[in-house]
């Protein structure tokens, strides 16, 4: 679904951008048709991943359960997840991303320290969509 | 600086849940509007409308819809599609038709019968909408980047949770004054406190519901309104439509990551400062000449940010602003007296057209209980998804 947005297992997962030739601008999601900086006359657009650490920019939770095309089984009781937006220093951009499952709003502050590691978005009897999830560094459940 | 518009109507169809559909809202709020206006609708020349969605061909549909409900005249159409913006710019291309003399006298129009619960994108799989990709990756509703920007308050300025209900709390009183408005009860902070989180920190009665409703506005040419006896009507000076500049590090709604500001420096005012700047710049007006502001609060914390946002304080004053009672009615910059969308709820494409028409009412001295005393500048300020700015300037 979102081919080519990171890479990896375990410590070395990493999400993917993409940097510009030309002018250096980091985009993600990953931008491939053509630089966005509208001073760049465009260079190539060439894949990069993004630091593994970032600081929390903001973070709240969603204690209704989201609709579709959000999957979530419907039988089961709704488990609220945390959405933590991280800034990333080197590229300097905030990137948003659901929490590791167990952390809630309560663990969080804001300039907190967190890392991505890879999670699961769903599964069915056939495949396994992974994701990307951020997690207070220090944690390792 | 450009030349006025006058705006000689402005009708609505009360906002609430009403179950039927958005063409009779925007028919009703257009047939109050020509009244208001002392026109009769094959008088008007052109008819723009914010566009909505109908399940036929091509989805979105306006302007032609309310023509035909009005009854075939033959008149210029036009329709905009801006999400949360669409209304202002409906404004906007009827006040370049009346400028460039295309048209003398035009009918906005925008209405809609919105969707219960969250609002949610067209179905599909649509891996290239970042608004289905949002709630396909990370189940990131609207109300959970009302949350983060709240939160972010919060660690900033040291807003609090209380502070945010205050917002509701006036805005709810003056929604009560409304007759237009969904919401007519006063709330306490006690009634905010006491209802569910939805998205840490916000409750349910710090965000704006979703509503059917409908509002429309007839401007003429400043020519046409002498010759039609109204000599000092109210004038749209200014109509911002901006888009962000490039990098845009505030995190915006429906995007899951900001620019990255690593090769470009960002520019020194966000997005939503620049919408309200640019409505300045056109009407060569500044923050301390307003009377009133109408300001898009689709959260309580938002609406505070919009404080700073329109230099109606500095930043990280937003809560100081209302703890001194400067945007409650009788305050120094009255905002949202019209009761926000705290009061009203969202109709998308009526909304920033709605809140023209309260700005025009409180510069006629028409708002009743919730008049502000003296208006003779107002401004609207909203925001639509995907970068597109809205705002409106009015004199009088
Ligand atoms: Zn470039």
């Amino acid at each position: 679904m979102v081919t080519d947005w990171f890479t990896g297992d375990g410590d070395d997962f990493r999400l993917l951008g993409t940097r510009c030739s030309a002018c250096a601008s980091v985009f993600f999601p990953r931008e491939d048709g053509h630089c966005r900086n509208p001073a760049c006359g465009g260079g190539e657009l060439a894949e990069v991943p993004l630091s593994r650490r970032g600081r929390v920019w903001s973070y709240t939770d969603s204690r209704y359960r989201p609709p579709s095309p959000y999957v979530s089984d419907p039988e089961l009781p709704w488990e609220p997840y945390a959405l933590i937006a991280v800034e990333l220093e080197s590229e300097r951009i905030v990137v948003l991303g659901q929490a590791v499952p167990g952390i809630t709003v309560s663990d969080l502050t804001v300039g907190m320290e967190v890392e991505v590691v890879p999670g699961v978005l769903g599964e069915d009897a056939e495949t396994t969509w992974i994701t990307w999830h951020w997690r207070p560094t220090g944690v390792t459940a | 600086m450009t030349a006025d518009v006058a705006v000689l109507g402005a009708g609505m169809h009360p906002w609430g849940k009403w179950g039927r559909g958005f063409v009779e809202y925007g028919t009703a709020a257009a047939r109050a509007a020509l009244a208001d206006a002392g026109l009769e609708w094959r008088d008007v020349g052109s008819i723009v409308g914010a566009d909505t969605v109908r399940g036929g061909y091509p989805g979105y549909v306006a302007g032609a819809t309310f023509a035909k409900a009005l009854g075939w005249q033959g008149a210029r159409v036009a329709s905009v599609y801006a999400a949360c913006a669409s209304g202002a710019q409906a404004v906007n291309a009827a006040r370049a038709q009346i400028l460039s003399g295309l048209a003398d006298v035009v009918l906005v129009v925008g209405a809609d019968a919105a969707p219960k619960g969250f609002f949610r994108p067209a179905g599909g799989e649509r891996h290239d909408d970042p608004d289905w990709l949002r709630f396909r990756v990370l189940g990131a509703t609207n109300p959970t980047y009302f949350g983060l920007y709240a939160r972010r308050r919060m660690a900033l300025y040291g807003d609090t949770p209380e502070d945010f209900a205050q917002v509701k709390v006036k805005n709810a009183a003056l929604g009560a004054l409304n007759p237009y408005a969904r919401y007519r009860k006063r709330v306490s902070a006690e009634e905010v406190a006491a209802s569910a989180v939805v998205s840490d920190p916000l409750r349910l009665l710090d965000i704006c519901a979703t509503s059917d409703g409908g509002a429309a506005l007839v401007l003429s040419s400043m020519e046409f309104a002498r010759r039609h006896g109204a000599a000092d009507p109210v004038r749209i000076r200014a109509v911002s439509t901006v888009t962000p500049r490039y990098p845009n590090t505030v995190l915006d709604l429906p995007d899951i990551a900001t620019d990255s500001a690593a090769a470009v420096a960002p520019p020194d005012e966000t997005f939503r400062a620049s919408i309200a700047r640019a409505a300045y710049e056109e009407a060569g007006v500044g923050p301390e000449e307003l009377s009133l502001a109408e300001v898009y609060d689709l959260s309580t914390a938002l609406e505070l940010q919009w404080y700073e946002d329109l230099g109606l304080c500095g930043e990280g004053e937003g809560a100081k602003l209302l703890r001194e009672g400067a945007t409650a009615l009788g305050g120094r910059i009255p905002v949202n007296a019209s009761g926000g969308l705290a009061s009203f709820g969202e109709a998308v494409p009526a909304q920033a057209i709605a809140q023209v028409c309260e700005l025009t009412w409180q510069l006629r001295g028409d708002a009743g209980d919730r008049q502000v005393a003296g208006a003779r500048v107002g401004l609207t300020a909203n925001q639509g998804l995907f970068g597109h700015g809205s705002a409106v300037l009015a004199v009088r």
